[in-house]
């Protein structure tokens, strides 16, 4: 295997009998299906795949999992590529291809790494403080600190792949795959709950699979776990996703979580969506999420090759690989024992065990014994203060610990080392545990925060819940996850817990951070965020005590791993530097997503064409087919003119609105609001909520209301048909329905819960068509026979029901145009068939489709309000020249007493009127301002602004809409509109331009 | 417009004042001579001024107090850790482009007040004028558009409008293309507005403050608030009574609880709004953009985090933190309009708890109990008002009447119906 020189013999769960090729950095290395890009660097010898984020430092592989801080690495190219993955967690394919992020030119000759000769000038917080000089400069300074900073590249193109929502209610969630897990999910399972277990490794078994040779019920441990995982995939009510992480749990356990399906394929199979983003409701949740080793706080702790022992009992274990061929084990506990064992069995070398801990309070442990019979050579009481090699670890030196362990003492010891292997104790997963807003509490003995008071209704066993023995877990395993089943609903009785030997372990000594007296080099305690002991002391020095400023001053567990395994470490030197007790410093807050998840899958389906719904009316066809342009409406398109031949907008707008006054205009008036509203108190109701009054509104007779806030300004506005004595048809403005119906079923609902009222949207049953102009009667005579259209019969606000082109049709006489006017409504399923049959009777007429600009025009023109233009939240129906639909002796209705405030009163309000540019071919810009005194810059003092404006061709001119403070006493005379390239002069009028006097109505 | 009162600077003479010599000295002697930034205080018996909230709005108010005011004997009382509340949990857009004449005022007064305030706290807020780019999406928003950039230029306020190509040439990864659900149509840039880093904000005015002589006392609630008749006398807190004749609430999202304590109530709602940052990477986007339609917005910190937002959660709450539906929203208009997100991914989301007027523009105003004060109802936006807020806010509570930017924020608005309704300009509210 010359190939692959530090890969075993034997050992570990990768394919052996198939070789793959990757490239790091542009280099060709091999591998094996099962490796991760980690593992198989590994395997080649490279522990050098990264830089720190502010020194730049070299940086080694560190861990095996997902807690990695360092070998933060750049996946592929192209649309694929993906920055910042662990190198850790990423399976490796045949022609994966990585490189290493934030260096420059090169991993091995980076620039920036003079950071680490000049940081004696860049302590924590130093940003804070420099930088200010000259006051001009910020700006420049902080362009060179944007380069420098950020990991890797985000790609440049579209993700080429999909993502998709799962959503599942299940009985029993189970949250991790270990010994723990899967006695939970098999005790759950065994009653019939219905049971998800989730492992966010492709493999289950968790640390079975790297702890070695331990047996379960007599059998091999990884045996018992292909053995519990096929079980619980044969039941039919359970289902066992890998590959798939719980990322957030969220109120009234409600779990998201992550499934990866083609991230560890170099080929996406089109057919496959790349991840599924699983959103689950649980009855109950089991927490079996492991824990965490952490680092030992040391001097140059970060070099090449310094690891977590567990990570490299992991690597020799699981993928055959020897992270080291001369390792040194720096411990505080009996756990490091398992990894000399593990490498003494893969006959590697050992150098030797340096323990923190005094021979007296280790020798007891099954595993310190172990190791000493195989003549493996301890250190106790000692620490690592020096290590050497830069890119690689070449050795270190060790001191021993004085008596109260805060220095070291007497001669030195150097130790010849590749690898070094530290543990500083193990802390568990609570993450989700406190994501769930579950309390803390702190285990002395164990020097870790385990789960306290649950929230939720979560239980936490296993390593999570601080039971880090294999036997504890299966136990406690079985009977969290029995409990969990039974307080789902189901029953029966919880399995036997199978037979584990027994390991008796000795307690770790809390030594934070070894002491300094020895040696300088940085004692990193976050790898990712490069944040050192003396960073957290000087945090506290400044007077950054609580937990929350610390880590925000020295960024320390702020990094891409939310600081996995630099918590803990942090909280405890800070606790030191404030002499205080742990848990009276606190713990800072665990956010969701546990881990990063990519935008994509939160985005899912809904991105491109499903981003948002287009909504379009059951006519829309036609307008296509008859070469309309389309304007955004809220989520609707609507049809906006319909050019003919080379027409420009404006002659189309022109033709169209002439033609509606002059033969017949039809327009697709679908899109307005409809809310059917129903009940004994439904007149009643619709009192309180318009202005005006609706109590004695005749069956069949339809009425303009205005609804207000409760701080009097227009809020919406539309007519409402009285179809029976406890049945109206209300009609809202297209943008407003929603809101409107939010409106109504609040005030329903919290204010008014004694009246009988009922609200259904019914926006999408009707399809309406509205036809306007002197010809519009004799049109729709054409079309129906069993409707009377005279004006006796169906008089202006009249509604009448029949037939029309032969379709169940309601008929509405109401105008926005100020013609003669009808409304066509008719169920959605018919409506292209009324639109055509309007068409073609229409023909000898020369009937006219307009679409919204014109319907804009048009109103406009009689001065006509459009709620969202003549309005905006601050207009009461007073400064709109609407006092009339005010029935100011009404008891009461919505907005009522504000109109009274002093302010509603005040005779300057910004009143509507109309503007008439001084050059009428000028249209003036909506949106323009109005001021009466013009300056020749700004500031100016302004009088309000420009509703709506347009060129009118029934006017002949243009015509535009204002809102001016005081406007009505402004009438006659002349403002000014200064533009960012020019002014502009207007006259106000009235805001009526065509048919002042209203005697189109009736044709 | 007169000069605005920036005060006597902070650390003027003190041996604590960061410059390139203090950072020399300390960089050869192992960084010991750094010397706490404010002092952990405990109460004292009385004070002249109680600041109820340790938030940037609270300092900023304490630190213009002493220094525009002369009044240094004053407590800053939080219930936490200073910037813990909103202050340190926004997404820090700063801008002063707002429609209505009060606000541009108000907010504008601010803006001048950023400029330069990193010296005059001797302390890098890292105060960023990046621009921010408004983005409209339909004739309508055009519209809208057009008013308020003419609105914000006559108020002497400086503004841009950008085409689809101005706008793709500032932000290269935007989608402009017309096909989008939603298309790019145009927008408008305050070049002056940025970003700053929150954090600094709250230290930088704690430790200015902390130099004239004021207290900042951490982990103290205010659980009570007592009067003699018509006038306050002092606030119980968990850490003992301490007395005061004059006493700002400035707690944001838990203002409702304070007035409660004053037998007052406010118009307001409080409500869970969330963000979240991505992991780092290299820098995509300078400028920070917001859009209404494509419901959030988006920069990118200096750290090489995207920072990414919306609107709030539907309902009312005083649990920092949001639902996922608002996060998913937030993403997917995060998709459609800067695709190459997609697999960059989420590092942590979080939620704050804003306080919302039904005008959705803030209340700095006196109250019918003599000496009682509020400074709240910045909802979504108020991080960009900090110094301006603080500084009219000084100036009511020293002279016990409000200037003519403080006046139109009165309470007394809600009274006469003089609203300053900006919820057109706060649709995304930042
Ligand atoms: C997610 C999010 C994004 C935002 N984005 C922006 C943005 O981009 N731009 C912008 O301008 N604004 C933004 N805001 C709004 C902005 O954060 C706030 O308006 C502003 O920070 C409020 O500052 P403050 O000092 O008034 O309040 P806070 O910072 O909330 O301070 C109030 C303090 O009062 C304390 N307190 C409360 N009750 C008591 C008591 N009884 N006793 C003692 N102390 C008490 C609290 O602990 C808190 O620290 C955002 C807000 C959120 C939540």
């Amino acid at each position: 295997m010359s190939h692959q020189p530090y890969r075993l013999a034997s050992g570990g769960h990768i394919d052996r009998d198939h070789e793959i090729e990757f490239t790091f950095n542009g280099r060709l290395y091999r591998g094996h299906p099962g490796d991760t890009l980690a593992s198989a660097l590994l395997a080649n010898g490279v522990h050098f795949v990264g830089r720190g984020f502010k020194y730049h430092r070299p940086r080694g592989i560190f861990a095996a999992g997902a807690e990695e801080p360092n070998a933060l690495i750049q996946l592929g190219h192209g649309p694929r590529t993906e920055p910042n993955l662990r190198a850790t967690q990423v399976a490796l394919y045949d022609g994966l291809t990585a490189t290493s992020q934030n260096v420059w030119p090169s991993l091995r000759f980076d620039l920036a790494s003079v950071n680490q000769w000049v940081s004696r000038f860049l302590p924590a917080g130093f940003y804070y403080k420099t930088f200010m000089w000259p006051a001009s400069q910020w700006m420049r300074y902080e362009h060179v600190i944007r380069k420098a900073a950020g990991l890797g590249k985000a790609p440049t193109d579209r993700d080429p792949d999909r993502y998709e929502k799962m959503h599942d209610h299940v009985d029993v969630l189970i949250v991790g795959g270990g010994p723990a897990g899967l006695a939970a999910a098999l005790a759950a399972a065994a009653t019939g709950a219905r049971v998800m277990v989730t492992e966010a490794k492709a493999g289950f078994g968790g640390h079975i699979c790297f702890d070695g040779a331990q047996q379960i019920d007599g059998q091999p441990a990884a045996e018992w776990v292909t053995a519990a995982v096929a079980k619980l995939q044969a039941m039919p009510e359970v289902t066992v996703l890998p590959r798939t992480t719980v990322t957030g749990y969220y109120d009234h356990n409600y779990i998201t979580a992550l499934e990866r399906v083609t991230d560890h394929l170099g080929n996406t199979p089109t057919h496959l969506v790349r991840q599924r983003f699983w959103k689950i409701r649980a009855k109950q949740v089991v927490l079996a999420t492991g824990a965490i080793e952490r680092p030992l706080v040391f001097a140059d702790n970060d070099r090449p090759g310094i690891m977590l022992a567990s990570a490299v009992r992991e690597y020799v274990n699981s993928y055959g690989v020897l992270p080291g061929r001369e390792t040194v084990i720096f411990t505080n506990n009996d756990d490091a024992y398992r990894t000399a064992l593990a490498l003494d069995d893969a006959h590697a070398r050992i150098t030797a065990i340096v323990d923190l801990r005094a021979e007296a309070d280790a020798v007891a442990g099954d595993l310190v014994a172990a190791a000493r019979d195989r003549g493996i050579k301890t250190y106790f009481n000692h620490a690592i203060i020096a290590v050497s090699g830069h890119r690689r670890v070449t050795g270190c030196s060790i001191m021993e610990l004085a008596e109260d362990g805060t220095t070291v003492t007497g001669p030195v010891t150097s130790l010849v080392a590749d690898c070094i292997a530290m543990s500083g104790g193990w802390s568990p997963s609570v993450h989700l545990f406190s994501q769930s807003r579950g309390t803390l509490s702190w285990d002395d003995e164990q020097a870790c925060f385990i789960p306290d008071v649950a929230h939720e209704a979560t239980v936490s066993v296993g390593a999570s819940a601080g039971d880090f023995s294999l036997a504890g877990a299966l136990k406690n395993g079985l009977k969290g996850g029995m409990e969990a089943a039974r307080a789902s609903g189901a029953k029966g009785r919880q399995p036997a817990a199978p037979k584990v030997d027994p390991v008796t372990e000795m307690p770790l000594r809390a030594i934070w951070q070894v002491p300094t007296n020895a040696g300088k080099g940085k004692q990193f305690v976050d790898f990712q965020n490069d944040v050192t002991a003396a960073d957290i002391r000087l945090a506290a020095q400044e007077g950054y005590l609580s937990v929350e400023h610390t880590k925000r001053y020295t960024t320390t567990g702020m990094g891409t791993d939310q600081g996995r395994t630099s918590n803990v470490n942090a909280l405890a030197i800070l606790a030191n530097a404030r002499d205080a007790h742990i848990p009276d410093v606190g713990t800072t807050t665990f956010r969701p997503p546990l881990e990063p998840v990519a935008i994509g899958a939160f985005a899912g389906r809904a991105v491109g064409g499903q981003f948002e719904p287009v909504r379009s009316t059951p006519m829309d066809p036609w307008h296509h087919a008859n070469g309309a342009t389309f304007e955004h409406v809220g989520q609707w398109m609507r049809a906006w003119y319909y050019p003919r031949g080379s027409e420009t907008m404006r002659e189309a707008v022109d033709r169209e609105c002439v033609a509606a006054r002059t033969g017949v205009g039809i327009l697709d008036a679908s899109t307005l609001g409809k809310i059917d509203v129903k009940g004994p108190d439904a007149a009643e109701f619709l009192n309180r909520i318009y202005t005006n009054g609706w109590l004695k509104l005749a069956v069949g007779r339809a009425r303009y209301g205005l609804m207000l806030g409760e701080d009097g300004m227009v809020k919406d506005d539309g007519v409402t048909v009285r179809l029976a004595e406890d049945h109206f048809h209300m009609t809202t403005t297209t943008g407003g329905t929603a809101a409107v119906l939010d409106w109504l079923e609040e005030w329903s609902q919290t204010e008014w819960p004694d009246l009988q009222v009922y609200f259904t949207s019914v926006t999408e049953q009707w399809a309406v068509a509205s036809i306007c102009g002197p010809k519009a009667r004799d049109l729709l005579a054409e079309l129906s026979d069993d409707i009377d259209l005279s004006d006796a019969a169906l008089p202006f606000m009249g509604v009448s029901t029949g037939t029309v082109a032969g379709l169940p049709a309601r008929v509405f006489r109401i105008s926005f145009t100020g013609e003669l006017s009808f409304e066509i409504n008719v169920p959605s399923r018919h409506g292209l068939a009324l639109w055509t049959a309007l068409m073609a009777a229409g023909e000898k007429y020369d009937i006219t489709p307009y679409g919204t600009e014109s319907m804009h025009v048009l109103r406009a023109e009689k001065g006509f309000i459009i709620v969202g233009q003549e309005t905006d939240g601050s207009v009461t129906p007073g400064d709109l020249g609407m006092d009339w639909i005010v029935a100011s002796k009404k008891a009461d209705f919505v907005g009522k007493r504000s109109l009274a405030r002093t302010d509603s009163l005040r005779a300057d309000r910004k009143q509507l009127v109309g503007l008439l540019s001084t050059d009428p071919e000028v249209v003036l810009p909506e949106g323009a301002q109005v001021v009466a005194d013009l300056k020749p810059a700004p500031p100016m003092t302004m009088l309000g602004h420009v509703t709506s404006s347009y060129y009118s061709a029934n006017c002949g001119r243009s015509i535009a809409m204002a809102l001016i403070a005081g406007g009505r006493a402004r009438l006659g005379e002349t403002v000014h509109l200064p533009l960012s390239d020019g002014n502009l002069t207007a006259v106000v009028t009235e805001p009526q331009f065509f048919d002042p006097k209203g005697e189109r109505l009736n044709g | 417009m007169s000069a605005i009162n920036r005060g006597v600077r902070a650390l003027k003479n003190s041996a604590k004042r960061y410059s390139l010599a203090a950072l020399a000295r300390n960089a050869f002697n192992g960084h010991n001579q750094w010397t706490e930034a404010w002092r952990n205080a405990k109460p004292r018996e009385a004070y002249d001024v109680v600041i109820i909230g340790g938030g940037g709005h609270g300092l900023a108010t304490a630190y213009y107090l002493a220094s525009v005011h002369g009044i240094r004997n004053i407590a800053v009382l939080e219930k936490g850790w200073i910037g813990g509340g909103n202050t340190g949990r926004n997404t820090t857009i700063i801008r002063s482009n707002y429609l209505w004449d009060e606000s541009a005022a108000l907010y504008e007064h601010a803006l001048k007040l950023w400029e330069g305030l990193s010296q005059d706290l001797n302390f890098n807020l890292m105060f960023s004028q990046r621009g921010v780019l408004t983005l409209a999406h339909s004739e309508h928003e055009m519209k809208e558009m057009s008013r308020r950039v003419n609105a914000i230029r006559l108020n002497g306020i400086d503004s841009e409008v950008l085409n689809p190509m101005e706008i793709k040439a500032l932000v290269p990864i935007i989608d402009i293309n017309p096909g989008l659900r939603y298309p790019v149509m145009g927008g408008f840039l305050q070049k002056r507005g940025g970003t700053a880093r929150h954090d600094a904000v709250a230290w930088g005015y704690a430790r200015a403050a902390d130099d004239f002589g004021v207290d900042i006392i951490q982990n103290c609630a205010v659980t009570a608030i007592r009067r003699e008749g018509d006038q306050v006398t002092g606030v119980e807190t968990n850490q003992g009574f301490i007395k005061a004749a004059k006493i700002g609430c400035v707690a944001s999202g838990h203002s409702g609880v304070l007035a409660a304590m004053a037998g007052l109530r406010l118009p307001i709602e409080s409500r869970p709004l969330q963000a979240l940052v991505s992991e780092p990477i290299k820098p995509v986007i300078d400028t920070v953009v917001m859009s209404n339609a494509v419901h959030m917005y988006i920069s990118q910190s200096d750290k090489g985090e995207l920072v990414l937002g919306a609107g709030t959660d539907a309902y009312n709450s005083y649990a920092q933190r949001g639902s996922l539906p608002i996060i998913e929203h937030m993403l997917e208009a995060a998709v459609e309009l800067y695709p190459i997100v997609s697999r960059v991914r989420v590092l942590r989301t979080w939620g704050g708890i804003v306080d919302t007027c039904p005008d959705a523009s803030p209340i700095i105003s006196k109250t019918s109990i003599k000496g009682l004060y509020f400074n709240c109802g910045w909802g979504t936006g108020g991080f960009k008002a900090t110094p301006g807020s603080g500084h009219v806010f000084a100036d009511l509570i020293a002279r016990d009447t409000p200037n003519a930017i403080a006046a139109p924020f009165a309470l007394s608005r809600f009274e006469s119906g003089h609203l300053i309704d900006e919820h057109g300009a706060a649709g995304v509210a930042h």
